[in-house]
């Protein structure tokens, strides 16, 4: 894998050469993230994400295995234990601030770096693995996010785990025994909780596990560029440290800067105040909705409200589903050869729709089911789909791509009214 | 071959996304959703213009403790706060001899167990304790209150959209039905045992008007107590007691923000520092 220009790993020091015969780790390192990964020299802010979301996840990791030491899953006294980090434990209302809207920053990074992905064509050859295992991080974040928005045992973790778990009941004969099954019992519950806390804690290192095969197989065609021209020579890259290293320090600090902004001074903006009312099974909230990040899916589940040949819940259910399956096929949908939008008129206009088609599908999603609201919602999804299943796999064939750079040098070079193609882009 | 799988797939969920619109938009015009009283004459909260509202937000004591001296002397009978315990209370200023001199003399007593004999029995309460519910469980509160559970207030603030607002508003917001919500709705009319509050989401609300005149509390630092007062310091109690950190989390905020900003100064140097020669 990777270039052959790339660094060396060569230890100076005794200790440093010892640990190198005996366990190569700083070597794995040095290769992962460090000099000896070779990385186009045109990269822009959005590609801070991916490192902002590993950042994330460490930040939801360190603060929840605390969290758990002072948290109690048991239905009897969980939304009170939480109360008493907030109140007793030191530092506990930061900690609980932290992993709560960490959770937030997490799906937002991450959306941003699909959204990146989307655009600059990541997902297509020779990097379909490192998309598709990017797909089963998002959904075993999705899930993680879900099950830990349950643990403090408010009214919106109740009833919204009520009505996740009651999409498994629209299977056709076997759905409810399978949500029984699934939830230990007739309605969330003790032995739901406890199983839900078990897998939040579980999940997370599972996504660490494969973050480790995301970034694996990165390396092995190396990361892509704003111009989608493959990496030609030793001038389109430079090494990841220092470079990158730098500039993701930047992109940290301005992820630091918005995640202290809501922890400290909006600490309860993403979350429903029904949260903060212990649950009850007995008393329904007047409006049931998830968090801001499952808005645009469960607006695709409300969609569905006409039966044709199958029940309309179960189309809301397959559609909901479906809108992030269909992401494992992105790769095959897509058969135009070049990757960034940039060069891509028709297909950049689509992506620009389908954004806007996501952030009415979130409104729609917290917003009353009233008849306007519906009828956004139900276009909406209807273009979601038709965008990536229709469109994406026909605009190929009627799009004239707008001519390639040779290289990414070449490209760089243009953008500062440069022409020497010889120029090193490590001059130092 | 797969473009075509894929267009058939997409086709058929455009498809019954279609159905559905027309159904949807049939609906809509053959018979519109009817209006509700709720939805008509409910109102969004009115400020109460605490000084913890804010990015700055500070708790002022003095009015904490007053808007603790009306949840004692008014709420304290039917709402429990039992997030909070008496020791608390010297994060708003009281000396530990007021608090445990204040926990002594709470009228609702702790509930205990008789040392020798074992029976349920109760106790004074100590700085160590939660406030005592008023109801001992949910049935007795229920009986006594017309089959209505009073709420416990702890976390009130926090639980309601613009809490403090939401408390002030509620608590100053009882009035007549208007005549003009009874002409468009002739069968919206307040039920008896309730009361019309365009504050409450459904606007009948089951707690009785709270403050009902002026002086109800005689204040122990000689501020005038009207009824608006009064709200608004119990609206400033309960948002202490909904979120006691308040004050720290803005000040641990306001480092934060230093520190991170000072570090994205340098974060910016360095990359100048590192990219200068390369062009990219």
């Amino acid at each position: 894998m990777s270039f052959p220009w790339a660094k060396h790993y060569e230890p100076k020091q005794p200790l440093m050469r010892w640990l190198d015969e005996k366990l190569p780790l700083p070597r794995l390192v040095y290769n992962a993230v460090g000099a000896g990964y070779p990385v186009p020299r045109n990269l822009n802010y959005f590609w801070n994400f991916g490192v902002l979301a590993g950042l994330a996840l460490a930040v939801q990791i360190i603060t929840g295995v605390t969290l758990a030491m002072h948290y109690a899953a048991n239905a009897g006294v969980a939304f009170s234990s939480v109360e008493s980090i907030m109140r007793d434990v030191n530092a506990g209302w930061f900690l609980r601030y932290a992993h709560a809207n960490g959770a937030s920053m997490f799906l937002l990074v991450v959306y941003i770096h699909i959204g990146r992905g989307l655009y600059y064509g990541s997902y297509k050859a020779p990097r379909e693995m490192v998309w598709l295992l990017g797909v089963v991080i998002f959904l075993l974040m999705m899930a993680t996010a879900f099950m830990g928005y349950v643990l403090p045992w408010g009214q919106m973790s109740f009833w919204g785990a009520q009505v996740i778990t009651g999409f498994f009941s629209a299977i056709p004969v076997v759905g409810e025994t399978i949500r029984v099954w699934l939830l230990g019992g007739f309605a969330p519950d003790n032995a739901a909780l406890n199983r839900f806390f078990s897998l939040h804690y579980l999940l997370p290192f599972v996504i660490a596990g494969v973050i480790i095969l995301h970034i694996w197989a990165l390396h092995i065609p190396g990361s892509n560029n704003p111009t989608g021209v493959d990496v030609k020579g030793e001038q389109d890259t430079v090494p990841f440290h220092p470079y990158y290293t730098a500039k993701d320090g930047v992109g940290v600090g301005v992820f630091m800067l918005v995640f202290a902004a809501l922890i400290f001074f909006s600490p309860n903006l993403l979350g429903h105040p029904d949260n903060y009312i212990e649950a009850n099974p007995l008393s329904t909230p007047a409006h049931i909705v998830p968090e801001w990040y499952f808005l645009p899916f469960y607006a695709i589940l409300k969609s569905f409200t006409a039966d044709f040949i199958l029940p309309a819940k179960l189309w809301g259910v397959l559609a909901m589903f479906g809108s992030i399956l269909l992401l494992f096929f992105l790769p095959w949908l897509d058969s135009s050869p070049v990757r960034s939008a940039n060069y891509r008129p028709k297909y950049r206009l689509f992506l620009g729709v389908l954004l806007l088609d996501v952030l009415v599908l979130g409104y729609v999603g917290g917003a009353e089911a009233n008849a306007r609201n519906v009828i956004l919602g139900q276009i909406a999804s209807a273009y979601y789909f038709a965008h990536f299943l229709i469109i994406l796999p026909w605009v190929a064939r009627s799009e004239r791509p707008r001519p390639l750079p040779n290289s990414i040098t070449e490209a760089v070079l243009a953008k500062h009214g440069g022409t020497s193609l010889a120029h090193s882009a490590v001059t130092a | 071959m797969v473009r075509a799988i894929s267009s058939l797939i997409g086709a058929a969920f455009v498809f019954v996304l279609a159905i559905a619109l027309f159904g949807t938009v049939k609906t809509a015009v053959e018979e519109p959703a009817a209006e509700s009283a709720e939805h008509v004459f409910h109102l969004g909260p009115r400020e109460a213009d605490l000084p913890s509202a804010g990015l700055a937000g500070k708790f002022d004591n003095r009015q904490v403790q007053r808007g603790f001296q009306v949840y004692k002397e008014v709420c304290a009978a039917c709402h429990s706060l039992k997030y909070v315990h008496f020791r608390d209370l010297t994060k708003i200023g009281y000396a530990e001899a007021e608090v445990k001199a204040i926990a002594n003399q709470w009228v609702i007593e702790q509930p205990s167990i008789n040392p020798e004999t074992g029976e349920a029995a109760t106790r004074k309460n100590a700085p160590s304790d939660p406030f005592p519910s008023p109801f001992i469980n949910e049935i007795a509160a229920r009986a006594a209150n017309n089959n209505a559970l009073p709420p416990d207030l702890s976390l009130m603030t926090k639980a309601r959209h613009d809490g403090p607002d939401y408390v002030y508003s509620l608590i100053t917001g009882y009035q007549n039905q208007p005549a003009r919500l009874l002409k468009e709705f002739p069968g919206a009319k307040t039920p008896a045992g309730l009361h019309y509050n365009p504050y409450f989401a459904n606007l009948n609300i089951a707690m009785p008007p709270p403050l009902t005149a002026d002086g109800q509390v005689t204040y122990a630092d000689g501020t005038k107590a009207t009824k608006d007062q009064m709200a608004r310091d119990v609206a400033a109690f309960l948002t202490w007691t909904a979120e006691p950190n308040l004050e720290a989390r803005h000040a641990a905020g306001l480092a934060a923000l230093i520190f991170i900003g000072i570090f994205c100064f340098l974060a910016w140097g360095a990359y100048q520092n590192v990219w200068r020669d390369v062009k990219h």
